[in-house]
């Protein structure tokens, strides 16, 4: 049961992160039916961010309490994030709106390489360790154990997205972005515009990304610049699975993401022991006396979860759980 | 498809300008071998990544499917050539029981990734096969355990090079008076397979089946008013590009002696598109001119910028890999911008990328 507990505590953990990602992908999708590609390379260049900083001030021995440290490389993540969502939109996006779908699409990919391997040449190929500053403090929850550090990452996110609701249903500019997701032609007619509102879509998505960065760094520890692409994956499947383009589904879909992968990464090694199968325990025996498992396949299988997920959804339920736009599109 | 065969009846100067061609790319080797077997080693690589785009071509360029997993085929062909010869099960199959069987399984799996996603196009598509290459990846990487399939990270060693009637590709021969080194060999293998795959997809291309699949690229809801089984005739594009796919890998095998997953990562999918983009989607030749053309620009590099950034600071700032990696991306953007049909766009393309005017 602690067992159980535990990894849903990790996977909301996870799931707030993947969520905060996917709101990036599911508000762009919103407003001009596109997947910004290059979306997970913003989270990356986040987390990027802040690793310089939050290292070089504690390497300076600056006397700053943990979390203004961590604050600090998060403020200065977000504007660098920001302009680089900006430039991709302006660069990839912007000058392909009428083009066919393919052109954007290749362009994203071609933005996502390149952002990748601008990271590597200013942070290097190994992988980045955080430090660690923020002292571990742990609290007992009916058996599991949860970090400050995870309550902190769930509760900003949770801000996060109430902030975002709120800014999307009660302020002008969410009013503007409503109005072009449902019609850019007709919004356009009623005086908005559609292209700084496309243009402030990607700014709050890359500022929302570059926070997520910063916290996914902060809990596993490590950054590396190819960190984007499979963080973004997930982070998309998360937006399918609640419905893309639906912001509560985004928010929705990375907590079941997280949690799916969190439980499936924890019971898959017992699910597929093949020394608890009885139809093939006689066939396995030998083995199975010798080291009393004989798993089929381990946590290192992961990463497959996210995947499956996106597959299922697509093939049974495209428009995702809360979503009603189709998957069918050219 | 006549015009291609028009030269064997064509005019005198089609005929010579064929002679040309073929002589040139007979003796190749020979001029290259001057300048250093790497270099034929690099147009074996080149001559690979153009099997590969040919493929990828059939699903992206003919059929219009963003296929962001196509490597996950070359790795099911290359791991099924090192698991049937190499003595990693202690089998030692030969090259033309093997290679088929590659490309069969190769054939297989693209028919699993086509079968789930035929209702999809556009991004959804090119992310879900994007998964699919991840998973065959992650699979390859982990199923060493309980079963020892796939050797893990440590890879297959030992693979049996190709042998032809009991002539081996490894090793230099000595044929007419020339010295034949191993590179030389499989140079000649790797054109008559080009040649073969660039024949099938010539015909493919104005065939029933490449008109319905260009049918389906303009427009699949017409395509399936006029009677075309869109379910059919898509799977077919998958399981033709993933075979293709699969003879490059067990040809790749073969050549490397060792395969392990670090060959098989996202990026050299995303590489494979980057040529057929560049070449132009859907023209044959102008996806093989990309393909030789990506291969060849990155060697290059290696010979002018190192040099170059030692002589100017003393050492070496940005490593050739980065920076073929950049020129990827950056051809990939300004494709799109400017350019959207490739270098060499094919005459239905052209009409298409043109978009709605």
């Amino acid at each position: 049961m602690d067992i159980f507990l535990q990894q849903i505590i990790n996977g909301l953990t996870l799931g707030s992160v993947y969520a905060i990602v996917a709101l990036g992908y599911t508000m762009v999708y919103g407003i001009i039916q596109l997947i910004n590609f290059a979306h997970g390379e913003v989270v990356m260049l986040g987390a990027m961010v802040a690793f310089t900083v939050i290292t070089s001030l504690v390497g300076a021995q600056v006397p700053l309490p943990a979390l203004l440290i961590v604050l600090a490389g998060t403020l200065a993540a977000v504007p660098v994030c920001m302009a680089t969502g900006y430039m991709l939109e302006r660069v990839a996006y912007r000058p392909l709106r009428k083009a066919p779908r393919l052109a954007p699409l290749i362009t994203a990919i071609g933005m996502s390489i390149i952002l990748q391997h601008v990271a590597m040449l200013v942070w290097s190929r190994n992988n980045l360790a955080f430090p660690q500053i923020i002292p571990v403090i742990t609290f007992e929850v009916a058996g599991a154990t949860i970090t400050a550090v995870q309550i902190g990452i769930i509760s900003i996110s949770f801000l996060l997205m109430t902030g975002l609701t709120l800014m999307v249903y009660r302020t002008k500019l969410g009013v503007a972005m409503r109005a072009t997701a449902e019609n850019a032609s007709v919004a356009a007619l009623m005086g908005v515009s559609v292209d700084r509102v496309i243009a402030s879509t990607f700014l709050i998505g890359a500022a929302l990304g570059a926070i997520a960065g910063v916290m996914f760094g902060s809990y596993y520890g490590i950054a590396h610049y190819t960190m984007g692409a499979v963080l973004g994956l997930k982070a998309f499947s998360a937006a399918v699975l609640g419905g893309i383009g639906n912001l509560a589904g985004a928010m929705v879909g990375g907590v079941l993401l997280g949690l799916v992968e969190s439980l499936g990464a924890g019971y898959i090694g017992d699910l597929t022991d093949l020394c608890r199968w009885p139809l093939v325990q006689g066939w396995v025996s030998e083995r199975c006396q010798l080291d009393g498992h004989m798993i089929l396949f381990g946590s290192n299988y992961q990463d497959v979860f996210a995947f499956l997920v996106l597959i299922l959804v697509l093939v049974i339920r495209p428009s995702g759980l809360l979503g009603e736009r189709v998957a069918d599109r050219a | 498809m006549k015009r291609w065969f028009d030269f064997l009846s064509g005019s005198r100067s089609s005929k010579a300008g064929l002679a040309f061609v073929v002589v040139a790319l007979l003796i190749l080797p020979f001029a290259l071998t001057q300048a250093g077997t790497a270099w034929v080693r690099i147009t074996n690589l080149a001559i690979l990544f153009a099997l590969l785009s040919l493929g990828l071509n059939i699903v992206v360029g003919f059929a219009g499917l963003l296929d962001l997993g196509y490597i996950a085929f070359y790795a099911v062909g290359a791991y099924t050539y090192a698991l049937l010869a190499s003595p990693h099960f202690g089998l030692a199959l030969p090259f033309w029981v093997v290679l088929p069987i590659g490309a069969l399984i190769a054939c297989t799996f693209g028919v699993l990734l086509g079968a789930p996603t035929l209702k999809l196009r556009g991004d959804y598509l090119a992310i879900v096969t994007l998964g699919f290459g991840e998973i065959v990846r992650i699979f390859l990487n982990n199923l060493s355990q309980p079963f020892n399939l796939t050797n893990g990270p440590r890879g297959i060693a030992r693979i049996e090079p190709v042998q032809i009637g009991g002539v081996s590709f490894r090793g230099t021969d000595t044929w007419f008076g020339f010295s034949v080194s191993g590179p030389m060999k499989y140079y000649y293998l790797l054109l008559a397979v080009l040649v073969v795959v660039i024949i099938i997809n010539l015909r493919l291309e104005d065939s029933r089946i490449g008109r319905a699949w260009q049918a389906i690229r303009e427009d699949e809801l017409a395509a399936k008013a006029v009677g075309i089984n869109t379910t059919h005739i898509k799977l077919l594009a998958f399981a033709m590009g993933a075979s293709f796919g699969g003879i490059a890998g067990g040809i790749f095998a073969a050549i490397q002696g060792f395969i392990s997953p670090e060959s098989f990562v996202l990026v050299e999918s995303i590489m494979v598109l980057a040529m057929v983009v560049l070449g132009g989607m859907g023209n044959i030749f102008g996806v093989i001119a990309g393909a030789v053309l990506l291969s060849f620009v990155p060697e290059i590099l290696r010979y002018t910028v190192e040099p170059l950034q030692k002589s100017l600071f003393g050492k070496m700032i940005i490593e050739p890999e980065v920076i073929r990696m950049l020129l990827f991306g950056l051809a990939l953007v300004l494709m799109m911008r400017f350019r959207p049909a490739g270098l060499w766009p094919s005459s239905t393309r052209r009409r298409e990328l043109r978009g709605p005017s």
